[in-house]
């Protein structure tokens, strides 16, 4: 509930930081709810959220990972919709960035969290993604067969990440995930340098 | 038996579903610059000696100290480094940069040549440190028109890689002929790390 609070508050904090939008959605040419599931696989905010995520759980276990591989997906949902619906006119890579790299903080340092409070961090995580994915699809004139294949793909993600982990046995296994988890957290780091420097 | 199996197939499942994500992150169009981004940050750690080295040196020290530094170093590691970065890329100046990173070569390969085994936090605590130099040094050079999120992630799974290969070569401890190779490796990066602090200082 702790981490809940904390990636709450920091998403109110962010939405006083956000910048000017610039997104748009990649064209596969095979339609709408392809274009979704291209969507996620070039994103490498929203891939890495998912995959922080999907580990996450796993390391929790059978009972966070049950919550997470439906939370996620339907808080995604929601939050495109709305974002679909009433588009911002900011960007959330502040935002975006700091979610993967809390996930992945959390991955790396095996940290054990409640099942809820497991799914309160995919709700909050799938929902900011969400919003940023729904204004994305809204400027570039995609209806909601785009968001469900973004939906798509992140379920089926999660459910495959999270039931290997959960699946790990103990030792190099387990820890390699560390490693994936640190690896993203770091990346997270890094990357809210760059945000620093560019500016708003 | 079975039960190895077992791991082994688990585990295998997991590689796979990770690589797949791979070339989605290496070729990805959605904006301009994601492939270079990626390529130019893994290409980075690997075209320079200095870095590659001191990485290198992370993952025979880790094998030499065996469990539990042999994995924490590594999940330490990369954290700290773009630790380093973030303080580079928000303008914070640490001086001496690259007689820090000479340093960190000469240390690390010193640790592996002479079997040093310092308490656990310490062996993090003297990692940790080396890290922020090479992240500061190295992390925020994107080339022009590059993606800097994939330029980022290729940094750190380049450098990650390097532990790998530092871990595996450090494996050759187990035995009698490859612990003395090992001790060599050691003492061949403590050298280079004496060339360029020489350089760092000339």
């Amino acid at each position: 509930m702790k981490a809940t609070k904390t990636l709450s508050t920091l998403a109110v904090l962010g939405t006083f930081v956000v910048a000017p939008a610039h997104a748009h959605l990649v064209e596969t040419g095979f339609g709408a709810f392809y274009d979704g599931i291209a969507h996620v696989a070039v994103t490498p905010a929203d891939l890495l959220v998912v995959i922080a995520l999907a580990l996450f759980s796993g390391q929790q276990g059978a009972g966070a990972a049950r919550y997470v591989v439906f939370a996620l997906p339907v808080a995604w949902l929601i939050g495109g919709i709305i974002g679909a619906r009433w588009p911002s006119t900011a960007t959330w890579f502040l935002l975006t960035t700091v979610s993967f790299a809390l996930a992945g903080a959390l991955v790396a340092l095996n940290a054990r969290v409640r099942d809820v409070g497991v799914a309160a961090l995919a709700v909050v995580a799938g929902a900011l993604h969400g919003l940023a994915n729904g204004a994305a699809m809204a400027s570039s004139g995609v209806g909601s067969l785009a968001l469900a294949g973004v939906v798509s793909v992140i379920f089926f993600l999660t459910v495959i990440l999270s039931a290997e982990v959960t699946a790990l046995p103990a030792g190099w296994p387990q820890i390699v995930v560390r490693v994936a988890g640190s690896w993203i957290a770091a990346t997270g780091l890094l990357m809210l340098g760059w945000l620093a420097q560019s500016g708003p | 038996m079975k039960m190895s199996m077992k791991r082994w197939k688990q585990c295998a499942g997991l590689g796979v579903a990770l690589v797949a994500l791979a070339p989605a992150l290496a070729w990805s169009h959605q904006e301009t610059g994601q492939a270079t981004g990626f390529l130019s940050g893994f290409e980075h750690p690997i075209s320079g000696l200095d870095h590659v080295l001191a990485m290198v040196a992370v993952g025979l020290w880790g094998a030499v100290l065996g469990p539990p530094a042999l994995w924490a170093l590594p999940v330490a590691f990369p954290v700290m480094m773009a630790f380093g970065g973030l303080m580079g890329l928000l303008g914070i100046p640490i001086p001496d940069v690259e007689i820090g990173i000479a340093l960190s070569a000469i240390v690390l390969g010193a640790m592996v040549l002479a079997e040093l085994r310092p308490s656990f936090w310490l062996a993090a605590g003297v990692v940790a440190f080396f890290a922020i130099f090479h992240g500061h040094a190295h992390g925020r050079e994107l080339p022009e028109g590059a993606n800097a999120l994939l330029y980022s992630f290729g940094f750190v799974v380049a450098t990650g890689l390097l532990h790998a290969v530092g871990i595996l070569l450090g494996e050759a401890h187990r035995w009698a002929a490859g612990r003395q190779a090992v001790r060599a490796a050691g003492g061949g990066v403590a050298l280079a790390g004496l060339f360029f602090l020489w350089q760092a200082v000339a």
